[in-house]
């Protein structure tokens, strides 16, 4: 089948994004103190534990940007169109690996593995009459016979993931072993026996852990998403599985995207401010405070009315619906980038002005390097290490921000798939009796993993790079 | 000390000028008046007419700056600008799209308002203190770990799932109190604990970890080492001396929210049902009544600076080394 590759404005963004973190990797290789200071990082356990939760979550949300429309086949009778047409629904490869769970759609709310809908439904008797049941699933657990044992089946399906999970982190084990017995000059059994022990200068062994977890969860997602509902159907019959595997991307472009497009307005003005002084820091000063001073729901608030009102009255700028939605999600980040970026600013001017005063910076003066080389060379690499430690702290309060903004109905888009949004769904329906609790649950595993693994990397990187910090400990 | 806070307020006037301008150009300047009428008239009704009554009959058929109908002084002042901005100043909001007016509603919604955010916020700070102080008192133990590890985990979970799950928890699993609503008198003690509770719990990680560390920070100093020597228990130590000497990063972070908290918090309000200024102003985005959305940004910026001014006062009631002037 044909294909025709879209580039949404968020995704052209998230390849910089990519781009940006791998040639900053491989300056940080070159570089010897930030070798020194993400090794640090990397020998806390809790911080190579989330990074692999993390780079898992990255994965899944760059499958969910590579975006495509597919070919429409051509009418019955019509001859073959010369231009090729297109379907307006735009899907990503993560759409096209999940398709089992994206179209077995059901009709309405069913619980996790379960074979009938949640709520009853008047069918016609065979025999004639009316009654009231909860009809089978079209999709989940239709392989089922009536007194089929759904435990038993559900084990039968489970039997290989273990294995699978064994091997995937014996291949990674093994890959370190190598790796370890290499840098060492010791035999490969020493090496592997190790990193189990966890001796090696980098916590590799909670990586190992991690990945195994991560590798078994996956397996036993495969072995059964394609049987069952694993978390059960949302009010219009989505898998909710496949809802929360979504939100992922959404909640990756909030927490990346914006510190992204506030971080060079933040950085030059910060800088400039800082070296400067006289009527430029001045200025910049009183922006800050004439924006800080705004309480910053409301300023967003107001942002995104005004914003929804332009793209309601300019509703011909956009091809498709999804085009339509990203240009939302990429305006909300914009919003939060612009109420964001004053606290790293202040920072920044304040420790620029410590550095100006530093003797480097007066001899590169002496010397006559010109304001915009000493800037660029001397100040930028030395305020560095606040840039990475706000944009890593800041990620996972924006990520909880979008389900807050989105319950006021300031978020992102209501057709764009997100946390904000299934929470909201989900909200009204605590109030039924039993209690419709999987939608909810789902959002919170999610959204736990995702935050609390940001904040743990979070924390040993401000550690490691915060010179105060390092010095005490 | 008086001369002081006249020139911080006076400092105040230009920023909040250039907040009522920014306010301004954002809501009549991204989108033209009359892209707002067609958005809330529908697309279908919106003939030339209909669009011009709506503007005539909210009074925004005026030029934005400078009206050149009018003679002397009324070029300027029978304007967009003055009329829905400036005049904010003396506290004139004009009307919200049902017609109230929004200065009385503003002041019939603060006190259930300060009801929930006024307990929420004392207590939430005297728990988070004590905690951290507990914390620093059992340091570098397996207590201090896994309390620290605690609050990482509260902070990470999203504030909706503190209040839908204390909602679901207390109210219909227990049926310990009513799960929204709200009422005057006595009575609103019982539709005000579970809010005042959920929001203390919510705000417990990020603030038990914030002290926590400005404490640590304390410990190592020179006065502490004193106070041990001339031999005050552990306890006396942090509470007395560790706690008044932390107090000046407490208060710069503390102080400034003290007069916002006339506008409640948004969420909590809604869920709860509580008629306050938060549940307004989710009410005014949803139904995207730009009046009082306006009207709000404005009170909001002038509590922040009246914030400020408080804050620095605080610092000389904490430290007498602090003089203003």
């Amino acid at each position: 089948m044909n294909i025709l590759p879209v580039l949404l404005p968020t995704d052209l963004l998230i390849f910089v994004l990519v781009l940006a973190a791998l040639a900053l990797a491989v300056r940080a290789r070159r570089h010897a103190p930030s070798r020194e200071a993400w090794r640090r990082v990397g020998e806390r356990p809790t911080a190579m534990a989330a990074a692999v939760v993390l780079l898992a979550f990255a994965a899944v949300g760059f499958l969910d940007s590579l975006h495509y429309r597919e070919q429409l086949p051509p009418g019955q009778g019509e001859p073959a169109a010369a231009k090729p047409l297109y379907s307006s629904e735009v899907l990503s490869a993560l759409d096209a690996l999940l398709a089992p769970l994206r179209l077995q759609t059901e009709k309405t709310y069913s619980a996790p593995f379960a074979r009938q809908l949640f709520q009853r439904e008047t069918v016609e008797r065979p025999g004639g009459g009316q009654a009231r049941i909860h009809p089978r699933l079209v999709h989940g657990a239709r392989h089922l016979q009536d007194g089929d044992s759904l435990l038993a089946d559900v084990a039968w399906r489970l039997a290989w993931t273990p294995l699978a999970a064994l091997a995937a982190s014996g291949l990674r084990l093994l890959a370190l072993a190598a790796a370890v017995a290499r840098a060492r000059r010791c035999h490969l059994d020493a090496a592997a026996r190790l990193v189990l022990a966890g001796r090696t200068t980098l916590a590799w062994r909670s990586a190992l852990a991690v990945v195994f977890i991560a590798v078994l969860l996956s397996a036993a997602g495969v072995a059964l998403a394609t049987h069952y509902h694993v978390l059960g159907t949302d009010k219009v019959g989505q898998d909710v599985l496949y809802l929360s595997l979504k939100s992922v991307r959404t909640g990756l472009v909030i927490g990346t995207l914006t510190t992204l497009i506030m971080l060079p307005f933040a950085v030059a003005l910060g800088i400039a401010a800082g070296y400067l002084g006289g009527w430029v820091d001045d200025a910049v000063q009183y922006l800050y405070t004439v924006l800080n001073a705004i309480p910053s729901v409301l300023l967003i608030a107001a942002s995104v009315l005004m914003m929804q009102v332009m793209i309601d009255t300019h509703q011909q700028w956009f091809d498709t619906a999804a085009q339509r939605a990203d240009a939302r999600l990429l305006a909300l980040c914009a919003i939060l980038g612009i109420t964001s970026w004053t606290g790293l600013c202040r920072l920044l001017r304040g420790e620029t002005l410590k550095l100006r005063e530093l003797d480097y910076v007066q001899a590169a003066r002496a010397f006559g390097a010109s304001g915009a080389a000493i800037l660029r060379r001397h100040i930028l690499p030395n305020v560095m290490h606040i840039v990475l430690i706000t944009v890593v702290l800041d990620f996972s309060v924006l990520v909880l921000a979008e389900a807050v903004l989105s319950y006021v109905g300031i978020g992102v888009d209501p057709t764009t798939i997100s946390f904000g949004t299934m929470i909201n769904m989900a909200r009204a329906e605590l109030a039924r009796e039993p209690v419709v609790w999987w939608s909810l649950a789902a959002a919170f595993v999610f959204m736990l993993a995702l935050v609390l693994s940001a904040n743990l990397l979070a924390d040993a990187v401000r550690d490691a790079f915060d010179p105060r910090r390092v010095s005490r400990a | 000390m008086l001369a002081y806070i006249v020139r911080r307020l006076l400092y105040a006037v230009p920023i909040l000028l250039s907040v009522n301008l920014f306010t301004f150009v954002l809501f009549f300047g991204v989108n033209s008046p009359d892209d707002i009428a067609r958005m809330q008239l529908g697309a279908k009704y919106a003939s030339p007419e209909a669009i011009q009554r709506w503007k005539a009959e909210r009074g925004y058929d005026k030029p934005m700056f400078y009206n050149p109908a009018r003679a002397g002084a009324a070029k300027f002042t029978d304007t967009l600008f003055v009329d829905k901005s400036l005049r904010m100043f003396t506290f004139e909001f004009g009307s919200a799209d049902d017609g109230h007016d929004i200065a009385r509603e503003i002041r019939a919604r603060m006190g259930p308002s300060l009801a929930i955010a006024l307990p929420t916020f004392a207590l939430g700070l005297f728990a988070a203190i004590v905690l951290a102080l507990l914390l620093v008192f059992f340091r570098a133990t397996a207590l201090d770990f896994w309390g620290v590890v605690g609050c990482v985990v509260m902070m990470s979970i999203s504030s909706m799932f503190y209040i839908i799950g204390g909602q679901w928890l207390v109210s219909k699993t227990w049926a310990l109190v009513p799960i929204s609503s709200y009422a005057g008198g006595l009575d609103m003690a019982r539709f005000l604990g579970l809010p005042v509770l959920i929001g203390v719990v919510a705000g417990l990680g990020s603030g038990t970890r914030w002290y926590r560390t400005l404490f640590l920070e304390e410990i190592s100093r020179d006065y502490v080492r004193t106070a041990r020597a001339k031999g005050l228990s552990e306890l006396a130590v942090l509470f007395r001396h560790v706690l008044r000497n932390a107090l000046i990063p407490i208060l710069t972070g503390v102080v400034v929210v003290i007069p916002s908290l006339f506008l409640g918090s948004l969420v909590m309000e809604s869920f709860f049902a509580i008629p306050g200024l938060g549940s307004y102003t989710i009410d005014a985005i949803r139904g995207q009544d730009f009046t009082v959305v306006r009207s709000m940004v404005f009170i909001g910026s002038a509590l922040y600076i009246v914030g400020l001014v408080l804050t620095d006062i605080s610092y000389t009631v904490a430290d007498p080394r602090v003089r203003l002037g």
